[in-house]
């Protein structure tokens, strides 16, 4: 607590800050293509592709050969582990694709969610173990961020004071050995809507855990210029009966923000959750139309919500191929215009992007 | 953790952060004139005026009847308990004295140091018993805002965890009494400037420290848009060989607060410490150039620095009068400058501005 022995050189700090800065440069996001095997396994399944390999391969394929028009859109890709080492039809290793087109690539490190003893159903999540020999090695093959998610849900007795603070505790461990292995840690501690409170509970916990996990950053002495942040966006919970509007949710999500992110901190990328891809866009928007003043980047790492139309205009067709390409990009460019708070609307509910993409107590 | 029972009602929070604008409205800062009467005595005894009540009451009359356009850079008055009570010339009490030129009055609430047993001479601050009766009476009384300083110092085993736990947390239960009563908490955690430390070594110290000032604050459910923060500038030890320019300190002072501040806060007014009149405003000016974000307003609480020049004007005469006002006066709108990086200094300098303030551990 005196002392400082500085776990960072000035190069090293001035490396991560600059990878950061990169990913979410004006009117850039996120893609979020980390589906676990067994996430893949929901996705394909329902619009009924088998959930192969190569199924999962062709898929990102779709998404990878987006033209030059996403690079103005898109800042970072994080990889799941199979992905980071899958190629193209012609050979090219996605990631060598990926950073062709000027965007960062980043890879999931987490190992999932393991219980708590003696909470009610609340969890922690597991990867510490051997995560510095394994950021050397995805840093060699590629990677500059990774990814972490800590999960917690609202319920009467949750989250309890044990699952902030251990979840807390962890993602600044991941954070700190992140660092060490000149990769960017994206933060992220999500909330889940499951539930029936209102916005104003959300926000509240929402404060709570931020906090935590902004102290717990500092106790270890993680490099916060060097970071970025994934949370849910503030929202009541998905069975809760009343209905706000998209600026009430921008004002809750940047009232807590700025009630416990610390200026340092260069970017927020909000994951989508259960959004359709249309909320998610406008919510982004509204975000970036509030009022009070914002002092990070505000932009998206979504996955479903840059997804879903792409996945349903393939169905697994070859033949489909180019259009499924084209609904990403299209969401793509749409979310880049909410990043910079200048999305005027679809004015189109009715396609896959205004359709809810909902799984009750999501686990990726 | 997991409920939220409102600390305040909407209307409560509009009003603290109203008061909160008013005081570091752009251009204005705090005289802090709150001395007690021990620390009086100091300050009397330099000028070799005898420290009696008339003479506290003389001296505070002389600063609060100056014109009043020390009104555009003076937010607020910190006044000690004896002053809130005492009146002017024409009996008509300094409270009154100071709304009617629309600047907020604020007491200051701490007891003084007490001792932490077991550590290194740490302390932690006196003050919360009975705070919430005596906040109410100071809110009738014409008081709009609160300060209370915690007291950290660095040395080689110093300051230690339980000083910055401890001091964090009497700071957060401080804030919330004063809440609760309509009184604004101006947030103190010193970290003194002795010792032969260098600039790197105070931003690590004061990173921690402010880092466990706002998670204590979130613990106690403060609503930070209606405090401020009184912190230090980070500078190097007083026996540090080594010298930094102004543009150094500001670039660490800024970076700490960067790292650790939430942007909800409205206002950082940095305490003067042991720093001449000219070098604080000197530092204040360079911390508001300083081109790192800045999304809460940075100015002033000065003590000191505000009133040595006023001092050595007056050496208790009455027929002095109007030069003490000139001097303050002066300081006043140099520092309101300052506070907008806008004090381009001419190149002389009083002697008196420039000598070093500097009192070993000081207490106040």
């Amino acid at each position: 607590m005196t002392h400082q022995y500085p776990a960072l050189s000035a190069e090293q700090k001035k490396e991560l800050s600059d990878i950061a800065l990169r990913i979410v440069a004006p009117g850039k996001g996120i893609l979020a293509a980390d589906e676990s095997v067994g996430s893949m396994a929901k996705r394909l399944n329902q619009i009924g592709v088998e959930n192969t390999e190569e199924n999962r391969r062709l898929y990102r394929q779709i998404l990878f050969s987006a033209d030059n028009r996403v690079k103005k859109c898109i800042g970072g890709v994080i990889f799941f582990h199979e992905t980071m080492y899958q190629q193209g039809d012609d050979g090219t290793p996605f990631v060598r694709m990926i950073k062709d087109k000027g965007i960062v690539v980043g890879i999931k490190v987490d190992k999932g969610v393991v219980p708590l003893a003696g909470t009610d159903g609340e969890t922690t999540t597991q990867g510490l173990d051997g995560l510095s020999e394994r950021c050397a090695q995805y840093k060699k093959d590629g990677a500059d961020f990774a990814k972490w998610r800590c999960v917690l849900k609202i319920s009467e007795n949750t989250p309890s004071a044990l699952a902030i603070m251990e979840n807390a505790n962890v993602l600044a461990r991941y954070a700190s050995i992140c660092q060490q292995n000149g990769i960017v840690p994206i933060v992220e501690p999500e909330i889940l809507p499951d539930g029936d409170h209102d916005l104003k509970r959300c926000q509240y916990v929402t404060e709570k855990v931020l906090a935590a996990v902004y102290k717990a950053l500092s106790d270890h002495h993680v490099y916060l210029e060097g970071t970025l942040l994934k949370p849910n966006m503030v929202t009541p919970g998905h069975a809760c009966p009343t209905k706000y509007s998209a600026e009430e949710i921008a004002m809750a999500t940047v009232t807590a923000l700025r009630r416990t992110v610390p200026p340092a901190v260069p970017g927020v990328t909000f994951l989508s959750g259960g959004q359709s891809e249309e909320e998610a866009s406008i919510n982004l928007n509204a975000i970036n139309n509030c009022p009070l003043a914002r002092p990070w980047a505000l932009t998206f790492s979504y996955g479903r919500a840059l997804q879903a139309s792409a996945l349903n205009a393939w169905r697994g067709q070859r033949e489909n191929e180019s259009s499924a390409t084209e609904a990403f990009m299209k969401r793509a460019e749409v979310n880049s215009l909410a990043a910079l708070g200048k999305y005027e609307g679809s004015g189109d509910e009715a396609g896959a992007a205004g359709q809810s993409l909902y799984v009750a107590n999501h686990a990726y | 953790m997991a409920h939220q029972f409102p600390a305040l009602t909407p209307e409560q929070k509009k009003a603290l952060s109203d008061i909160a604008q008013r005081i570091v409205a752009p251009g204005k800062g705090i005289l802090a004139a709150d001395e007690s009467v021990g620390t009086m005595g100091s300050r009397l005894q330099r000028i070799k005026v005898e420290n009696t009540e008339e003479n506290r009451r003389a001296f505070r009359e002389i600063l609060f009847s100056s014109d009043s356009s020390m009104n555009q850079s003076i937010g607020g008055v910190i006044l000690f308990h004896e002053t809130l009570y005492q009146k002017d010339s024409s009996g008509k009490p300094f409270p009154h004295v100071i709304k009617d030129k629309g600047i907020v009055v604020g007491i200051k609430l701490d007891k003084g140091t007490a001792p932490l047993a077991g550590t290194n001479g740490e302390t932690t601050i006196q003050g919360l018993d009975g705070l919430a009766e005596r906040c109410a009476q100071y809110k009738k009384d014409g008081v709009d805002f609160g300060k209370w300083r915690a007291v950290l110092k660095i040395t080689d085993t110093t300051p230690s965890t339980l000083a910055i736990q401890e001091n964090a947390t009497t700071l957060a239960r401080y804030a919330s009494i004063c809440q609760q009563h309509g009184l604004v908490p101006i947030v103190e955690p010193e970290v003194l400037p002795d010792g032969d430390h260098d600039l790197q070594h105070c931003q690590y110290v004061t990173e921690k420290v402010l880092a466990a000032v706002y998670k204590a604050l979130n613990d106690h459910h403060v609503y930070l848009e209606g405090t401020l923060l009184k912190p230090n500038m980070v500078t190097a030890g007083h026996s540090c060989p080594k010298k930094y320019t102004p543009q150094e300190v500001a670039m660490a002072t800024v970076t700490a607060l960067h790292r650790t501040v939430p942007a909800a806060v409205p206002g950082i007014c940095f305490l003067s410490g042991g720093q001449s009149e000219e070098e604080a405003s000197l530092n204040l000016n360079a911390i508001n150039q300083c081109p790192l974000p800045k999304p809460w307003k940075l100015t002033f609480s000065y003590g000191r620095a505000l009133q040595a020049s006023a001092l050595a004007a007056w050496v208790g005469k009455p027929e002095n009068k109007k030069a003490t006002q000139e001097a303050f006066c002066k300081r006043a709108q140099i520092n309101g400058l300052a506070s907008k990086g806008q004090y381009i200094v001419s190149g002389k300098s009083d002697a008196a501005a420039k000598q070093s303030l500097f009192t070993a551990s000081y207490t106040y």
